[in-house]
């Protein structure tokens, strides 16, 4: 809650005037029964028809006057829930967008969309409903106290007991709710992350014939969501029958001292109605609220799971390192990582070097850790003992954006975004010219498929390239990192979809490349590889052997065999 | 995403055909707030009649008052009770309803065309299944919790009115459509704002489900400033139509208030002149003051259930926005149904014919033409060809992900379109390159492909596709829980997943599309081991590019931007000297 008010700040003109102009107009139907008494009274009374007419226009008046209050406050109730909500996606995005990769890996795509979505739309529902009617009904039912009080004291008691009973009862209910609205939102993300599956899964799903049990399994978490639902329902659905209840009493124990009183002499019936009338006016304004107490009581739930995501750890940390002599550009210190959460050591003890302009190579089976170590170049994820060294710094003493931006990714799953063939490539690099890209793209053999497009560049990319296929994603994702033209130039497998002729086709053109880049390439192939100036050779995430292609097939056996089992068939 | 737009009505009516399954519990609703709303308007009549007990000092008839004390207090408690069992019905219609809305889109996309799935974003679907039907569930929580009390309640005080004075009551009943009106005509201005505000919020939920998919390729170019500028700009345009949409829509409210402020002059107005005997309208002398003030405090009981009903209004017509484009999903054209003479093939021993298949993706971009093959039982089919080449859309025509445009596939005689889709598709084992892992456990991944097999099946196929021994690796062995995606497993881990799921099957034809491109050779050549021991006698279909596993195939493909150029074994093609065989030295060059 105090979050949520620091959030707001910006909005405080519209926080304050929103349920000011909202009482204002609650004050003046606190006057209409006065209006009415001095119809009763003076027109009524004396037979004055000027006097009913005029009051009668001032009734009109009010209502005008109330109609302007009224959207006022809407107006601003409006503005601040919307802007506050865009305000609050917008610092909820940009906290995703950086954070780091064990962050992603961790939290999962789905519960930080439903965060950015649903639970966004409670907030800004609930703000907007709370500006309009979270501090009138609090004003009318104190009101009414206070008028009790005015009329007769003793009597007015019953109220200062029947207020905090209501409170109780009113709160309660939002507090035991508070959390089985969590539940509901975290089974609604089930069923986010089911769909989201079956959509991104289709293809496997159907070749499985597997739509008869998705659609079980999907009714299944609809289900549950619906007892959740269904349970927070019938315990928030207690809120109005237990206030009218009540009220109801107190109405009860009002007439009957009321009666006491008129009976001894202490008050008249007149005075009797109005508490009564007070006490209805509570009633009628609980009703109210308690719409308003069950959408506030959503919105208090999403908005911690919002601040729970807000909270997650933004990018990381930067550390002071001393510049360590090194001759070369990448250097491993006796690296070894360890994934959070996971079982077992993923790289361990690794150090190497590569000088500027050499090209690496690294090769070793299945999870044997190459993926890994150079993510850890970047700094996608830090390792866990020893240092990784750009330029004789430690990496985690860079600012990583300025890190990134010399050296050039092609990860192993080509991801490319909703938009032209252009505007992925000058993913890296914002002021690329045309004649830039068809550079890149002439190196990343990627040329020929653009121009033939009927837009070239232009052409329209969908979401997650959809529209291409796997070798034509991989090449623009190659030359979406040349474009940038970095000193490292990372190329995890990322050739794997490419055909043999247009791989060795690659490979030669990044070795003419006028700027002469380190480029690291992981690759299953050994040919990808063997011109590499160092080779490392991986297995399970140790380093084995190092050396050049000739030096590893004499000493290493595992790259022996892994040479073999790709050229021995062919050399018959 | 569909062309047609649904009309306000049309919506309306297959909102109400969905909630007829709970019609005994809609009537039981209406039946208990009719009851709640005359007790709630009987209870303030009672409370009348016990402050008449009360007269003056010394003049109170304490009998009479205490009965009536107690039948308030008796009714209250029943009213109550009746509430809360209405609303709790109430919340579960709705839940339900939504429960089955959601169900048969999901079901539906179960069955629509893949054309339709590759064509919109996931993040676009997504929103309606989730945001659309939660939007949906709450306007129609509201509409039935208030809409119902709501109109209950004017027609209970409107009785009462006019038993009182019906002539007044007259007035009343003159005035009400105005305030009715007003509340329509804001209601259809409102819709289209509600209906852009829809809009815009699936656009950007798309936006944020595609950055958030990949928020890693955003990190690793350091794409986080420009990325959030799209997305400001996005949500800028958000907030303008939200906005619009909210405060439009929250107009409705204080617009009937005011109408309903002058009823409410009116009624006094009339009354007093009736009252003071100077009545225009004749009413005489009988209307006492007592009378008026009652008259006056129902008119403003009837009048609140109007700004009740109108806020449902608005509620409701973002609720039809949203229903309205979840049915545009529920009525999206499914796939081509099964012909009921589809036939289930039981026995498949691969014989596949393909003659003169013609396909594209969009009509004017013809792709694949004049495409014909005879594979026999057994055969296995390499396909070859520069990327880009067509061999994907192959198999989407293999698996009848697509229908082809023109010719036909024929399995064992039959044409695959008259074959059921399921037998087809078991009938291929397909791994293909995109890996494709659920939030699960290992074991569940890979039971995919055979929900009832025992643990030693799973760790069996496991083995054979030499996943095994990383999985025994991981913290929890096999019921180690991956993330969407498989989390932080490597690509040629999540390949071995893959093909632990075929070995579990064990299909009569296989379909790998670079399958093992991201694993390593030593393992590739021993699964290929397991495969070929496998599929011992069957038809299988293999794209890839290491020309070792290429070589060994009965029939090679070639293809070139759609078609196949070049079709034989090694041997033949390599003699004919054409595209495979620069493609074959070029691969034979590198080895120098």
């Amino acid at each position: 809650m105090k979050r949520l008010l620091s959030y707001i700040k910006e909005y405080r003109k519209e926080c304050i005037l929103g349920p000011v102009f909202k009482m204002l107009e609650a004050l003046l139907e606190l006057f209409v029964p006065l209006v009415v008494a001095s119809i009763i009274d003076n027109g009524i009374g004396r037979k004055s028809t000027e006097h009913i007419i005029w009051m009668c226009i001032v009734l009109v008046l009010f209502g005008i006057v109330g109609l302007c209050f009224s959207l006022t406050a809407q107006y601003f109730a409006a503005k601040a829930a919307v802007g506050f909500t865009a305000k609050l996606k917008h610092k909820l995005f940009s906290r995703i967008i950086n954070l780091s990769y064990t962050e992603l890996d961790r939290a999962g795509a789905s519960t930080l969309i439903t965060r950015m979505t649903a639970d966004m739309n409670q907030i800004q529902t609930g703000i907007n409903l709370a500006l309009r009617l979270l501090l009138r009904s609090p004003f009318v039912v104190f009101g009414a106290m206070i008028m009790a009080f005015t009329v007769d004291v003793k009597a007015a008691l019953i109220f200062v007991v029947a207020i905090p009973v209501l409170a109780i009862v009113v709160f309660g209910i939002m507090l035991i709710c508070i959390p089985l609205y969590k539940k509901v939102q975290t089974r609604l993300e089930s069923v986010v992350s089911r769909t989201r599956e079956n959509l991104t899964g289709v293809r496997v799903l159907r070749a499985f014939c597997k739509e008869n049990q998705e659609i079980e399994s999907f009714n299944a978490e609809t289900d549950n969501l619906a007892l959740a639902q269904r349970l927070v329902g019938r315990i928030s659905a207690l809120m109005n029958p237990i206030t009218y209840i009540i009220v109801n009493l107190a109405i009860i124990w009002l007439i009957y001292t009321g009666a006491i009183r008129v009976y001894t002499g202490l008050i008249t019936q007149g005075a009797v109605v109005a508490l009564y009338n007070y006490m209805s006016q509570i009633l009628v304004e609980l009703i109210k609220l308690a719409d308003l107490i069950i959408n506030i009581t959503k919105s208090i739930a999403s908005g911690k799971r919002v601040f729970a995501a807000l909270d997650l750890p933004e990018g990381q940390e930067i550390i002071k390192s001393d510049v360590m002599s090194t001759d070369s550009l990448v250097e491993f210190r006796d690296v070894s990582l360890k994934y959070s959460g996971a079982g077992d050591y993923s790289l361990e003890h690794i150090s190497f070097k590569a000088k500027a302009g050499q090209t690496i190579g690294i090769i070793g089976g299945t999870g044997s850790g190459k993926s890994s170590l150079i993510n850890l170049i970047p700094r996608f994820y830090d390792a866990s003992e020893g240092s990784v060294l750009f330029n004789g710094l430690d990496v985690r003493s860079y600012n990583p954006e300025k890190l990134r931006e010399q050296i050039g990714v092609v990860p192993q799953k080509a991801i490319l975004f909703k938009g032209t063939i252009a505007d992925n490539l000058r993913f890296g690099n914002e002021n690329a010219t045309d004649e830039e890209l068809f550079e890149a793209l002439e190196t990343a053999q990627g040329k020929e498929f653009v121009c033939a497009r009927e837009k070239g560049l232009e052409s329209e990319v969908e979401q997650g390239g959809k529209n291409l296929s796997g070798g034509q994603r991989q090449r623009l994702t190659i030359a979406r990192a040349l474009v940038k033209k970095p000193n490292v130039l990372i190329l995890d497998d990322s050739t794997s979809a490419l055909d043999f002729a247009t791989d060795a086709a690659l490979r030669a053109a990044l070795r003419s490349l006028s700027w002469k880049p380190t480029v690291f390439i992981v690759s299953q192939r050994t040919a990808s590889i063997m011109h590499a100036d160092i080779i490392l050779v991986m297995d399970d995430g140790v380093v084995v052997a190092s050396g050049t292609h000739d030096e590893l097939l004499e000493n290493c056996e595992i790259y022996r065999e892994i040479y073999d089992s790709q050229y021995e068939r062919q050399g018959e | 995403m569909g062309k047609h737009q649904l009309t306000q009505m049309g919506i309306i009516k297959k909102v109400i055909r969905r909630i007829g399954r709970y019609r005994i519990l809609m009537l039981l609703s209406l039946l208990l707030a009719t009851t709640v709303v005359a007790i709630t308007l009987y209870i303030p009549i009672l409370a009348g009649k016990a402050i008449d007990c009360i007269i003056t000092q010394g003049a109170v008839d304490f009998n009479t008052l205490i009965s009536l004390l107690i039948r308030i207090g008796i009714l209250a408690g029943e009213a109550a009770i009746l509430q809360w069992i209405m609303n709790t019905v109430n919340n579960h219609i709705t839940y339900n309803v939504v429960r089955d809305v959601r169900n048969e889109a999901f079901s539906r996309i179960q069955i629509l065309p893949l054309s339709f799935l590759d064509r919109n974003p996931t993040g676009e679907i997504l929103n309606r299944i989730t945001t659309d039907a939660d939007q949906f569930a709450d306007g129609l929580l509201m509409g039935f919790t208030q809409l119902f009390t709501g109109i209950a309640t004017i027609i209970g005080t409107l009785l009462f009115m006019l038993s009182v004075n019906w002539k007044i009551a007259i007035v009343v009943v003159v005035l009400t459509p105005l305030s009715l009106f007003v509340a329509k005509f804001i209601a259809s201005k409102t819709y289209h704002f509600f209906l852009k505000q829809s809009k815009v919020r699936a656009e950007q939920t798309a936006f944020i489900d595609e950055m958030i998919t990949g928020a890693k390729t955003v990190t690793a170019f350091s794409r986080e400033d420009e990325t959030l500028e799209k997305f400001d700009e996005i949500n800028e345009r958000l907030e303008k139509c939200s906005l619009k949409a909210t405060f439009f829509s929250s107009l409705t409210n204080p617009t009937t208030r005011f109408i309903n402020s002058t009823i409410y002059a009116a009624v006094a107005l009339t009354g007093a002149f009736a009252a003071s005997g100077l009545g225009i309208f004749g009413v005489g002398a009988v209307f006492t003051v007592g009378q008026l003030s009652s008259l006056l405090a129902y008119a403003n009981q009837y009048t609140k259930p109007f700004n009740e009903i109108s806020g449902v209004i608005t509620e409701l017509q973002n609720a039809i926005a949203c229903a309205g484009r979840l049915f545009e999903l529920i009525e999206q054209e499914p796939q081509p149904k099964e012909a009921d003479t589809a036939v289930s093939l039981t026995d498949i021993s691969g014989n596949i014919d393909i003659k003169d298949v013609a396909f594209s993706y969009t009509p004017d971009r013809p792709l694949i033409s004049g495409l014909s093959l005879n594979v026999k039982p057994g055969q296995r089919i390499a396909i070859v060809g520069p990327t880009g080449c067509g061999k994907t859309t192959f198999i989407n025509l293999l698996m009848r992900f697509y229908d082809v445009c023109d010719g036909s596939i024929t399995l064992e005689g039959h044409d695959i379109r008259n074959i059921t889709r399921k037998s087809l598709r078991l009938g291929f084992g397909m791994v293909l390159q995109d890996t494709w892992l659920r939030a699960g456990t290992i074991k569940d991944n890979i039971k995919l492909a055979k929900s009832d097999a025992t643990d030693e099946e799973v760790i069996e196929a496991a083995k054979s596709a030499h996943a095994h021994s990383f999985i025994k690796r991981l913290p929890n062995g096999y019921d180690t829980l991956i993330s969407e995606d498989g989390g932080s497993l490597s690509q040629g881990q999540k390949q071995l997943l893959c093909i632990a799921r075929i070995m579990l099957c064990m299909p009569p034809m296989l379909i790998l599309d670079e399958a093992t491109s991201s694993i390593d050779t030593r393992t590739e050549i021993r699964i290929q081991k397991a495969f070929l021991k496998l599929l011992k006698g069957r038809t299988s279909f293999i794209v890839a590019h290491r020309l070792s596993t290429i070589r060994e195939a009965d029939i090679i493909l070639v293809m070139r931007d759609g078609n196949i150029v070049e079709q034989g074994n090694n041997q033949e093609l390599l003699q004919k000297n054409g595209f495979y065989a620069t493609l074959y030295n070029s691969q034979f060059a590198n080895q120098e």
